[in-house]
């Protein structure tokens, strides 16, 4: 929402303060202004002149030489006559020397005078080409020599001053702006008055940031009571009485009859039309609106069009009305339907583009034919022309969410609907075709007939919200009195029914419902910074995180201790990634959640794993040759219960953590191993390959169980080097690592509470066995029998060195260990530790693993 | 004549030993004077040539100069010590603007470092950490917080959706009603996680970041408690000379709403590039919970009131750390990372 100031102040006529006092008052009271701009920023020593000769430039075929008039009657001047530069006292001219071609004798022009600035300028290429030059701080401009001629100023074009044709219509494209004599007195602005003020330009333009509960203050006249009632100053809405209730104003400028002579309305489908109003208007004469109203509409960013376009286009403005206006000649039977479409229909809308329709549409249709999309566009069939005779207005109240969903699907959101789909007042309407038709006799742009046709659903009684102060004040935390919150509600054209101790809402504030949307009000205008600050005197509360959150924050400790970094990836992928990763048809990875509208293919489906976030993550190190990266990701995995989705998936919190460069397999499980020694997860823990991890190196892969029962273990993870096809896939040129924890499989497992066992008083006996072990028994097989044959008193058990070579037997490794005894209540006999370590020797010889040097 | 003999093994072991240079010359006198074969031990060994009432003389004789050597001895070998220490310091003196060792440690993700940052204040304030799903229900996300299905905010939070009644959150309010629905009083609560909205990746959007919520409900909580708490917070993020600033706003599920603003923590609220010339930074959005959502996840709100704020946690640490691009936030290339 764009307005100038000045338009405001037409309402608020006392309103008396700086653009910046402006800008903060209103922020801070709930009206927030984005940003606002001088029209006349950067625009100085600008005058109105007037040419009154041309002369060749003697040297430069280009080049003309102008005698300005810049100085005409004393009281008038802009500018000191002193401060211009190069004037000649006799006549009031300087001399100008321009490549301007559209000029002429006689003309009236904006000049800027040399020592003046302008906002913007046109650099000339070589060939031919202007381009428009916006500087900050704008162009100065000096008193010079053009091929050996004075020149002491320039002549502008309004894009010169800051402005464009899109505000100017009638300024010529690449040319000096002409002013026009007044079209009613036929005079021309004084000479040497204030060119930048007389093109409308000593004015802000204030753009504001509308929240969605305020429809009224889409609109000039809503925004302009927010600022009486934030400057305590009275507000004057403009005067329609003679035209309401179907008054039609002045009768030297009425049109013949009644309107119910011209059309009948009938609406069909109340739901989505609780009110159509009809006023027609004859005798219309097409012509350029007034300069006035030109120069708002423009400020607004609507180009003006003609009289009768421009005061739609206007009274959308000011009222936040939307209204249409039909060729009635156009209008078959003179009748006007409000119904919805059927399926299929098709429609040209005025831009002569042709639209599908479906049943949800409401369409205004004349007797035989649909003419236009209620709240959207009109139909190029009953579109206005410059031979319009007679003119249907419409102004009406469309249902909100259907105006939303019918502009989008077909695809068409104009600025009617932004407004219509808001939910507008049905009392506006009435107001605003009131006012249409008071511009129309204002600008004599043609006759109103008498009456209005006025279709409605019986209009909401109005909202009563039970006052009581005191309730307000517990609720804010203030201490304000009665009146103080009355005054402001009538600031506000809220009513106070006193004996009911209600506040009578008007219908423009649909937004004002409860106590605490007076609160509201109450909290704007007392100030939301005189509101005290406390902090709660509830009970206390101790704050803290979740289990969960704690496993996460070991996760992140422990990975920052290996020099992991946490990464973080988007939760949507491609699907294609399944594929990319290996993952085998009909596997569980596969089940995935689609977004019905995504942002593309690639970010389509919720990830089942999070070892594509990961691998891209590496990628792009490795790609920008980072040498050595560790990371790491806290985040969840979304795997459906069903699909398709019923009920909300399962989110798992996944750690993820990935590697290339320095390290190997080994390197990743320490990083794990020591993850679930913090995390005090006690039992047994196998690392198992059944080599069914498909994008991992099929020997270097485990799944990480916990035993839960005799034959029963639950998943807890896994690790592995990156297969080397993903390692090609993802474009990773050497190898990586990776791990995957199930934080939800960790937390109720966690033992963060120590919990002390005693240090051993008696010796420990030490003995170190190396073992020649078949190539294909894992050192965890050699581990699970040293364990169940080391007896009662094994304490623990250490592989200190695994080697395969030269000197050991073909299809053996070594493995070495070294094993602890120990016995709590006393010291151990030689005799104890030799029968367990003969129970573990036999019981591997059977494997047949040999004794290292036997 | 022996006692001359004493005197003199005395004399001679005393003047080697304040000669000794090295550990071994004072080890050789000692051995050769009190080991086994020691001069001194065979005095004592010709003491059964003494005639009887001589011996305690002798004895005593022979004692003294034990003591005395043996003194000397731990001198000479303190001496000696002291002067191997001094040596071997000497020796040892390394340069020590040499680099240090270091293990390369990892860092935190800058939301983490923000999170952490916002987490500590508020559990401070006896704040619980909540969390609720990502995959949501239209009616947490949008009906219990009095977006009905025809509201047009529905429309601004451009909704990723995974069926009519199941989507991406787009705020974690959502996770406020799922903690007035637990029912447990009173209410202290923030919500940190991952929101969604369908915005094109650029510089300052991401279709997907991070947002905390807070949540505070009991009886007798007022829109100044909630100014109160955002202060200190704010303060705590910011520096203590931090100003806040309230603007109202409008939020579906508070009333009254607010933006709140902080002065500009670059150039204390003046006014410069960073802050465009404003002085204040928007930070969060807040308000008094609406009463209405408060009675939809069954809370009287003629007895409880409460207050709701949400902060981006991306906003936060793009504004705290200087981050200029999002896109940075998402790419993990460890030489960002490293610098957090």
């Amino acid at each position: 929402m764009n307005t100038v100031l000045s338009w405001i102040k037409q309402y608020v006529p006392d309103l008396n303060c700086t653009d910046q006092e402006y800008n903060d008052r209103m922020t801070l009271s709930g009206t927030k202004v984005e940003k606002h701009t001088r029209l006349d920023k950067n625009l100085e020593k600008i005058v109105v002149g007037r040419i009154l000769k041309i002369d060749k430039h003697p040297d430069a075929d280009k080049l003309i030489v102008c005698r300005v008039q810049v100085v005409g009657e004393e009281k008038d001047l802009a500018v000191d006559k002193k401060d211009i530069i190069g004037l000649d006292e006799t006549d009031g001219t300087v001399q100008i020397v321009t490549g301007a071609t559209n000029v002429h004798e006689g003309d009236v022009i904006p000049v800027v005078l040399a020592g003046g600035h302008v906002a913007a300028g046109f650099d000339h290429k070589p060939n031919g080409e202007h381009v428009l030059q916006k500087p900050e701080e704008g162009f100065a401009i000096k008193a010079g020599k053009l091929r050996g001629l004075d020149s002491n100023g320039m002549l502008c074009s309004v894009e010169e001053m800051g402005a464009s044709r899109e505000q100017y219509p009638d300024a010529p494209e690449d040319g000096i702006y002409i002013i026009r004599p007044d079209k009613e007195t036929g005079a021309f602005p004084a000479i040497g008055s204030d060119a930048v003020a007389y093109m409308g330009l000593r004015d802000t333009v204030f753009e504001y940031e509308i929240t969605s509960n305020r429809v009224d203050c889409y609109s000039v006249l809503g925004i302009a009571r927010e600022v009486a009632a934030t400057f305590d100053l009275p507000f004057h809405a403009p005067d329609t009485s003679a035209f309401a209730n179907g008054g039609a104003g002045d009768p030297a400028q009425q049109g013949e009859g009644k309107v119910e002579d011209y059309v009948s309305v009938e609406v069909k489908d109340e739901d989505l039309c609780s009110r159509y109003c009809a006023r027609v208007c004859t005798d219309i004469h097409i012509e350029e609106s007034p300069k006035w109203m030109r120069e708002r509409l423009a400020a607004a960013g609507i180009r003006p069009i003609n009289n009768l376009v421009d005061i739609i286009n206007y009274v959308m403005l000011e009222y936040g009305q939307p209204m249409h206006a039909f060729d009635l000649d156009t209008v078959a039977g003179h009748k006007i339907i409000v119904r919805r479409a059927a399926d299929g229909d098709k429609f040209v809308t005025l831009d002569g583009q042709e639209r599908e329709m479906d049943g949800d549409v409401l369409m205004i249709c004349d007797a035989e034919k649909e003419i236009g999309i209620a709240g959207i566009m009109g139909g190029e069939n009953s579109m206005i022309t410059d031979n319009v005779k007679t003119v249907l207005f419409e102004a009406a109240t469309f249902h909100g969410a259907n105006i939303r969903k019918s502009a989008k699907r077909i695809g068409l959101r104009t600025d009617a609907s932004g407004l219509f789909e808001k939910g507008l007042d049905p009392a506006n309407a009435e107001a605003a075709i009131d006012r249409a038709c008071a511009l129309m006799q204002e600008l004599r742009c043609g006759k109103v007939v008498p009456g209005t046709i006025d279709v409605k659903v019986p209009l909401k009684e109005p909202v009563r919200i039970p006052f009581d102060a005191q309730e307000i004040n517990t609720f804010l935390g203030t201490d304000y009195r009665e009146e103080e919150m009355l005054s402001i509600f009538k600031k506000l054209e809220l009513q106070f029914d006193e004996a009911k101790k209600e506040v009578i809402v008007p219908s423009f504030r649909q937004d004002l419902k409860a106590m605490c949307d007076l609160a509201e009000e109450v909290a704007r205008f007392t100030g939301y910074d005189n509101i005290p600050t406390t902090l709660p005197k509830s009970s206390a509360t101790i704050g803290g995180i979740t289990k969960r959150m704690q496993v996460e924050n070991v996760a992140r400790d422990i990975a920052r201790g290996y020099g992991f970094s946490e990464a973080m990836t988007y939760s949507f992928e491609s699907p294609k990634t399944l594929d990319k990763l290996l993952i085998p048809e009909g596997a569980k990875e596969r089940e995935v959640i689609r977004i019905a509208n995504p942002l593309g293919e690639d970010f389509s489906v919720m990830r089942t794993t999070p070892l594509n976030g990961m691998l891209t993550s590496l990628s792009t190190n490795y790609n920008r040759r980072n040498k050595d990266a560790r990371l790491f990701e806290l985040a969840a995995v979304y795997l459906p219960k069903q699909l398709p989705l019923t009920e909300l998936p399962e989110e798992k919190k996944c750690w993820t953590l990935g590697m290339y460069g320095e390290g190997d397999f080994f390197a990743m499980k320490g990083v794990v191993e020591s993850f679930l020694n913090k995390c005090g997860v006690k039992g047994e823990i196998n690392w198992q390959n059944d080599g069914d991890i498909p994008f991992c190196h099929p020997g270097r892969q485990a799944r990480i169980l916990m035993r839960t029962g005799k034959d029963s273990s639950t998943a807890i993870g896994l690790v592995g080097e990156v297969h080397p096809l993903i390692l090609k896939n993802y474009e990773i040129g050497e190898r990586a690592y990776v791990a995957v924890i199930d934080i939800d499989a960790i937390v109720p497992l966690v033992h963060f509470e120590p919990h002390y066992t005693g240090i051993a008083r008696f010796p420990a006996m030490l003995r170190d066995i190396a073992l020649l072990v078949p190539k294909s028994m894992t050192a965890g097989e050699i581990g699970k029998i040293i364990k169940k044959q080391g007896g009662r008193f094994l304490e623990n058990f250490r592989l200190f060195d695994v080697y395969e070579g030269a000197q050991i037997e073909e299809g053996f490794k070594s493995l070495a260990y070294n094993l602890t005894f120990r016995n709590k209540e006393r010291t151990l006999e030689e005799a104890e530790v030799n029968e367990a370590m003969d129970k573990v020797i036999d019981a591997l010889e059977d494997k047949d693993v040999k004794l290292r040097g036997q | 004549m022996m006692q001359q003999e004493l005197e003199r093994i005395r004399q001679e072991a005393l003047e080697r030993l304040k000669e000794a240079q090295v550990p071994e010359a004072v080890e050789k006198v000692r051995v050769e004077v009190l080991g086994k074969r020691g001069t001194l031990t065979d005095i004592l060994k010709g003491m059964k040539d003494v005639a009887a009432e001589e011996r305690p003389k002798v004895g005593q004789m022979v004692n003294d100069a034990r003591t005395a050597i043996e003194e000397a001895i731990k001198v000479a070998q303190a001496k000696m010590e002291e002067k191997i220490l001094t040596e071997r310091l000497a020796r040892e003196q390394i340069d020590v603007t040499l680099p240090g060792k270091t293990l390369p440690l990892g860092h935190l993700h800058p939301n983490t470092v923000a999170l952490k940052e916002l987490e500590d204040i508020f559990i401070g304030m006896g704040y619980e950490v909540m969390e609720g799903p990502e995959i949501e229900k239209d009616y947490y996300n949008f009906e219990a917080l009095n977006i009905p299905a025809d509201h047009p905010a529905k429309d601004e939070q451009d909704t990723f959706y995974i069926n009519g009644d199941i989507l991406l959150r787009t705020q974690t309010s959502s996770t406020q009603i799922h903690a007035m629905e637990a029912g447990r009083m009173p209410i202290r609560m923030i919500a940190p996680g991952r929101v969604y909205r369908s915005d094109a990746v650029d510089a300052t959007h991401s279709p997907t970041f991070h947002q905390v919520e807070g949540l505070v409900v009991d009886e007798g909580i007022t829109f100044a408690d909630l100014k109160g708490t955002l202060e200190e917070f704010s303060k705590a993020l910011f520096g203590e000379e931090t100003r806040v600033r309230f603007r109202p706003h409008h939020f579906p599920f508070t009333e009254p709403s607010a933006e709140m603003d902080v002065s500009c923590f670059k150039c204390g609220g003046k006014g410069c590039g960073f802050c465009k010339g404003e002085g204040w930074i928007e930070i969060l959005g807040c308000g008094m919970v609406h009463p209405h959502v408060l009675e939809m996840s069954g809370i009287d709100p003629k007895k409880y009131t409460g207050f709701a704020f949400g902060v981006g946690l991306e906003r936060i640490a793009l504004l705290k750390y200087g981050i200029d691009d999002m896109r940075l936030l998402y790419e993990n290339d460890t030489r960002f990372l490293e610098q957090f």
